[in-house]
């Protein structure tokens, strides 16, 4: 037996960037794996076991590895106008945003998460395989009197998830937690390290991420591990943050979204402010909205037993016509889903589709996103 | 910690043979590579299996692995618990967790099969690799 296809591979860590919090995750026995040109923790306990921590108690994760580009100057909102799709004029000081850099074709060179602290001063989140190509996407198109800086090595990141991440955070931070709303953030002391805490995440629970200069990074995240222990905290790697946004349809860049996908075909018109202004990309999406969409990004799942793998070959009649772009074994949900890119004319919910996996045939219904939603 | 009484494949399967009826599961090694087992699929009474081949499919969380048959012969069992507990390779790989039983072709297949001695010192260096 071996594997056929790892979706995950492991590779020696010998030309991977680490995180201040490496050591840990290998002292914690973690099984590591190489994403992104990190060495990053993939699992501590079971994928399963974490999936699970994550949608009944709560799991810590090191995301580190993600890339922070601080936008400043008295023509900021211009130019962050200018490279995304969704409209920064919203945001009230504090407040944050998902968004998408948008390049002109429509299509994202990244999806981000933009955060204003006032308004000649925002920082964005970006993923940790783009964070390069963002930035310098970012300073190419700066016309504007602004300044853009990649500030990526002067934070560490944790994210704390779950529906007892409240009542954990609370015992570690210094900060209004009763006004912090759901995508809004704050200046926070935790564990005696100033930082931004934010009510974001990327699980579909309830959660913060804990923004913070590396330097005391084991610490904070032993106390952190320490204060949610009674609570059934544990650590969560790459391996249950890929299954816990799948269940949430969350989009995965380099599956849901690449440099060939518009916003539109991704199922991400809803970030997308045609009527904010000029913007990259914004003729080539009105444009695709007029004419029609090339493909659609639609969830499924299996009738037929099986699991259906990223890059799987969609079929209707027989027919291939498009692709998985992620699948899994829900753990929670107990099923197996995907997303998956049909034409537009095929995307309904309730019809059925088949995926070949590995040369047999599957059958498979497409079902309302998203597949998972908080009930608390 | 591997039983004696078993023989094993460099695939990391191993088989019990009593007389011409061969048991065969997959070693602690494996499933401890694989993470959770989410998904089992195997073959029916009746087929054949060939040494070496592909049976079936292990799938855990992340990833898809082949089952390789160790020797050549006809299915005349099929572990069904792991339809509805795929988990169980996880906690009982040598025991509770075999998945099919054959009736061996040729008994003088075993001889090209590991002892537990010779496969525990395949893994040792594989882990250390």
């Amino acid at each position: 037996m071996y594997s056929e296809r790892d979706f995950l591979s492991v590779s020696a860590p010998v030309n991977l960037k680490r995180t201040a919090l490496n050591r840990v995750h290998r002292g914690l026995g973690a099984r590591m794996v190489e994403f992104g040109g990190w060495d990053m923790p993939v699992e501590y306990s079971g994928i399963t076991h974490e999936h699970l921590a994550v949608r009944s108690a709560a799991g810590l994760f090191d995301v580190s590895h993600m890339g922070e580009i601080e936008v400043r100057g008295p023509e900021a909102l211009a130019l962050l106008q200018w490279v995304t799709s969704n409209d920064v004029a919203r945001l009230k000081d504090f407040q944050a945003q998902y968004s998408a850099l948008m390049d002109p074709r429509g299509s994202a060179v990244d999806d981000c998460l933009v955060h204003r602290f006032g308004p000649e001063h925002y920082f964005l989140c970006v993923n940790a395989s783009n964070t390069d190509k963002d930035f310098a996407w970012i300073v190419r198109n700066n016309r504007f009197n602004a300044e853009a800086r990649n500030v990526s090595v002067d934070y560490s990141q944790l994210a704390l998830q779950g529906p007892k991440s409240m009542a954990i955070i609370s015992r570690l931070a210094r900060a209004d937690l009763a006004g912090l709303r759901y995508y809004w953030f704050c200046h926070a002391t935790c564990c005696g390290v100033e930082g931004l805490l934010a009510r974001t995440g990327y699980t579909g629970e309830d959660g913060f991420e804990f923004y913070f200069p590396p330097s005391e990074s084991e610490k904070v995240w032993n106390e952190f591990l320490e204060a949610g222990r009674a609570d059934g905290l544990v650590p969560v790697g790459l391996g249950a943050r890929n299954t816990l946004r799948l269940e949430a349809a969350y989009a995965l860049y380099g599956h849901e979204l690449d440099e060939e996908t518009t916003l539109l075909e991704a199922n991400l018109g809803w970030i997308v402010k045609l009527d904010k202004g000029d913007f990259l990309g914004r003729e080539a999406l009105l444009h695709q909205r007029e004419r029609g969409l090339r493909k659609k990004l639609v969830g499924f799942e299996l009738i037929d037993r099986g699991i259906a793998r990223d890059g799987y070959e969609v079929r209707i009649g027989g027919r291939a016509v498009g692709r998985v772009t992620s699948g899994t074994h829900a753990p929670f949900l107990r099923k197996s889903i995907g997303l998956a890119f049909v034409p537009p004319e095929a995307a309904a919910v309730g019809r059925e589709i088949d995926i070949d996996i590995r040369g047999k045939s599957a059958r498979a219904r497409q079902v309302p996103l998203p597949f998972y939603k908080r009930q608390h | 910690m591997y039983p004696q009484e078993f023989l094993y494949t460099k695939e990391h399967e191993w088989i019990r043979v009593d007389e011409e009826v061969g048991t065969v599961g997959i070693t602690d090694f494996a499933q401890k590579e694989l993470g959770d087992v989410v998904f089992v699929e195997l073959p029916k009474v009746g087929d054949h299996v060939t040494a070496g081949e592909s049976f079936g499919t292990v799938e855990s969380v992340k990833a898809v692995s082949e089952l390789f048959a160790p020797v050549d012969g006809e299915v005349i069992g099929v572990n069904s618990k792991l339809q509805n507990s795929p988990e169980m390779l996880n906690a009982d790989p040598h025991g509770e967790a075999w998945l099919i039983r054959i009736r061996l072709a040729d008994r003088r297949d075993t001889e090209k099969l590991l002892s537990a001695d010779e496969y525990e010192a395949y893994i040792a260096e594989k882990k250390s690799d």
